[in-house]
């Protein structure tokens, strides 16, 4: 979005990841919303100032090819995994939104002690135990990503008030590749909860007080199932505050990582 | 020629305002709005009409399936084609048709379409389909894997009807550690299969490859000959010349004794706003991955409104192009000899009623559409050679083609017209 980061593509299983890179320091993985990279965004810029921030396409997604055999979110969290060792990335710091972070806490259930500590923002992943996470089936595209966020103008500061038709296609590629993998249950992996109480990594769970997308249940469980996680509402802030409120976020995950 | 006598069976005593209201028709559309002692009503009425149809003389009477709207009041195929097996005796039972995909069983449908081609004695055409693209939303079948799911589901219902079982099944989507429904299909080597569409190139050489005939649904007159195109020469490369048993063309054609009525009675198949399919977000009818990348895109402009929405052309146009027909029977059968001369199909399905047409109606349009255009349909038929795939024989499927009769070098070459394929 704003300055130039380094764009690389390595090959894991067959699938070539794609990802943005930029900074120097311990590591700081990024894992983006079922809507797809939104590009070098400010988040990534700020925290790139004093870590080396990575930023992948999930496999399917944006510029990353698609595994025509995966059929769950977890097997892009292992093709993720994979993609960590191929890069020589050791217990990074990683970061999920959205159903990225579920992708992330999976990865986080399946090493336990393989990363240097985790967050999750407004993660999908968790049966609602009130309400639902919001289809983006039933809805247009503009719609569902929209609705991620809370303060007026922040969707059109980001996206235009005029929806790009490339824009449209990158949302309709990504959105196949959800389909494929979170179709049905949507959403939801009702075998991961069982699963949280294993995870070591130091855990920041983080929910938009107005998130239109994922429950406020769904970051409370993620909060009391993995061991020692904190909670964090982010005031204000819609489901994407990754994208809408980056230096709160930003604030957030520096303060995390730095004692860990 | 075979000639089909076909409704959508339409909930027409919905209430046309709620959905006006709501902005929509299908899916999400409440059946708050269903009201039981209608429809029980209804489908009293299409049963009479159903039987009214065989004794005026149609060759077929065609059954459907789609869910949430009211467009359609079968949301199980199986349901009426049972029923026709018992209370008719002559007319063929097409089903187009059994929505494979959809459901996570294909054995069952290899078990319900043995049944009726028995029951029936060997009268059912066991039409596919992979359902519409709401469906998906419907019935929770994912639409990324929906064709994969289309063509594995047709492979184990095909081998369960000809082949022996006991025999265990791993496929990508559909895993059987036994395989052995116990009722077998009564038509040998197994009833025939017709694939029905609106146009998408994909299904239409799928279908070609498998020397399956192609019903198009109420297709423009001026695309419908590029489907045809596209299907000759998918059938040229697995080496056969396809012919008009192969094709097939539905339309809407409303007979009555009177011209003003007619044209009165056939403008409710504008109910809801001319989309047959009922009125639905763009979203809904091509969800992610189910439509090929062209038509995947165009739906996703659609969604976000970029773009003008896609509305029916008026009725009288659609008149103009003769994808509606309405009027007495000698002014219907002028048409339609003008429409089987340029799409040449061997079957012919007449989609007589729809919306709020009643009853007594519908049953007079189907007299006279069976005692008066049948036969003379089926005189145009024989004088322009359209044969249908039981007139002639015809294999009923690529792989029931005898070896002696598959072109061992197929040709190849492509008619100019299928450089413009529709999508």
């Amino acid at each position: 979005m704003s300055e130039r980061p380094q764009e690389s593509q390595t090959d894991v299983s067959g699938i070539r990841i794609h990802s943005l890179r930029d900074g120097s320091g311990t590591a700081l993985v990024y894992l983006h919303h079922s809507f797809g990279s939104a590009g070098w965004t400010p988040l990534l810029q700020d925290l790139s100032a004093d870590h080396q921030v990575l930023a992948p396409d999930l496999p399917g997604y944006g510029k990353s090819t698609r595994p025509e055999w995966a059929r769950h979110p977890r097997d892009l969290s292992i093709l993720i995994a994979q993609w960590l060792c191929a890069e020589g990335i050791e217990r990074p710091h990683l970061i999920g939104a959205g159903f990225g972070g579920w992708v992330a806490a999976e990865l986080a259930t399946m090493q336990p002690t393989s990363l240097a500590s985790l967050t999750l923002v407004g993660s999908a992943g968790m049966l609602p135990r009130e309400g639902r996470i919001l289809d983006q089936f039933l809805i247009a595209h503009r719609d569902y990503v929209s609705a991620a966020f809370h303060a007026s103008g922040a969707y059109e500061r980001l996206f235009g008030t005029e929806l790009e038709e490339a824009q449209l296609e990158r949302w309709d590629r990504d959105r196949e590749m959800t389909t494929r993998v979170s179709w049905k249950p949507y959403m939801l992996n009702r075998r991961l909860g069982p699963l949280l109480a294993g995870v070591r990594a130091p855990t920041l769970v983080v929910h938009g007080e107005h998130d239109g997308i994922v429950p406020r249940c769904c970051s409370d469980d993620y909060a009391a199932k993995i061991p020692g996680a904190r909670l964090e509402i982010a005031g204000g802030c819609g489901h994407a505050i990754d994208l809408e409120a980056p230096q709160v976020l930003a604030k957030l995950v520096r303060e995390h990582v730095a004692g860990h | 020629m075979l000639v089909v006598y076909f409704t959508e069976q339409p909930m027409s005593s919905y209430p046309e305002a709620a959905g006006l209201e709501a902005g929509y028709t299908s899916l999400l559309f409440s059946n708050k709005h269903f009201d039981p002692v209608e429809g029980s009503r209804l489908y009293n009425d299409r049963l009479e009409e159903y039987k009214h149809a065989e004794a005026s003389g149609f060759d077929a009477i065609m059954t459907n399936e789609h869910h949430n709207s009211p467009f359609c009041m079968q949301p199980q195929i199986t349901v009426w084609s049972s029923i026709l097996a018992a209370v008719t005796d002559r007319v063929k039972i097409l089903q187009l048709g059994n929505p494979l995909p959809v459901y996570d069983n294909p054995l069952q449908f290899a078990e319900t379409i043995a049944m009726i081609d028995m029951i029936s004695k060997g009268r059912l055409i066991a039409g596919i389909v992979r359902g519409a693209g709401q469906e998906m939303l419907c019935m929770n079948s994912n639409p990324a894997y929906n064709r994969e799911r289309f063509d594995e589901a047709h492979n184990l219902l095909v081998k369960c009807m000809t082949e022996e079982g006991p025999f265990h099944w791993e496929g990508e989507h559909y895993q059987f550690r036994v395989v052995n429904p116990w009722a077998r299909v009564l038509q040998k080597p197994h009833p025939r299969i017709f694939v029905p569409g609106v146009l998408s190139p994909s299904t239409i050489v799928w279908a070609a490859q498998h020397r399956y005939p192609y019903v198009a649904l109420n297709t423009p007159l001026h695309l419908t000959g590029r489907l045809w195109d596209i299907y000759d020469v998918a059938a040229r490369r697995v080496g056969y010349t396809a012919g008009p048993e192969n094709r097939g063309y539905l339309l809407r054609v409303h007979c009555q004794d009177d011209e003003a009525k007619a044209i009165r009675n056939a403008r409710e198949f504008m109910w809801m706003q001319g989309e047959f399919t009922g009125i639905g977000h763009p979203n809904w009818m091509s969800p992610a991955g189910y439509s090929s990348a062209d038509q995947q895109l165009a739906a996703a402009r659609a969604a976000n409104r970029i773009g003008p929405r896609r509305e029916a052309q008026p009725f009288e146009a659609q008149r103009e192009s003769l994808e509606l027909i309405a009027g007495t029977p000698g002014q219907v059968i002028d048409e339609l000899r003008i429409l089987l001369e340029r799409t040449r199909p061997g079957i012919l399905v007449l989609w007589g009623n729809d919306g709020k047409i009643s009853h007594e109606d519908s049953m007079r349009c189907i007299e006279l559409l069976g005692r008066e255009v049948v036969p003379a349909v089926k005189e145009i038929g024989k004088e322009l050679g359209l044969h249908d795939p039981f007139e002639i024989d015809a294999p009923v499927s690529l792989a029931e083609t005898p070896a002696s009769q598959i072109d061992p070098q197929p040709h190849y070459e492509l008619p100019s017209a299928t450089a413009a394929a529709p999508t």
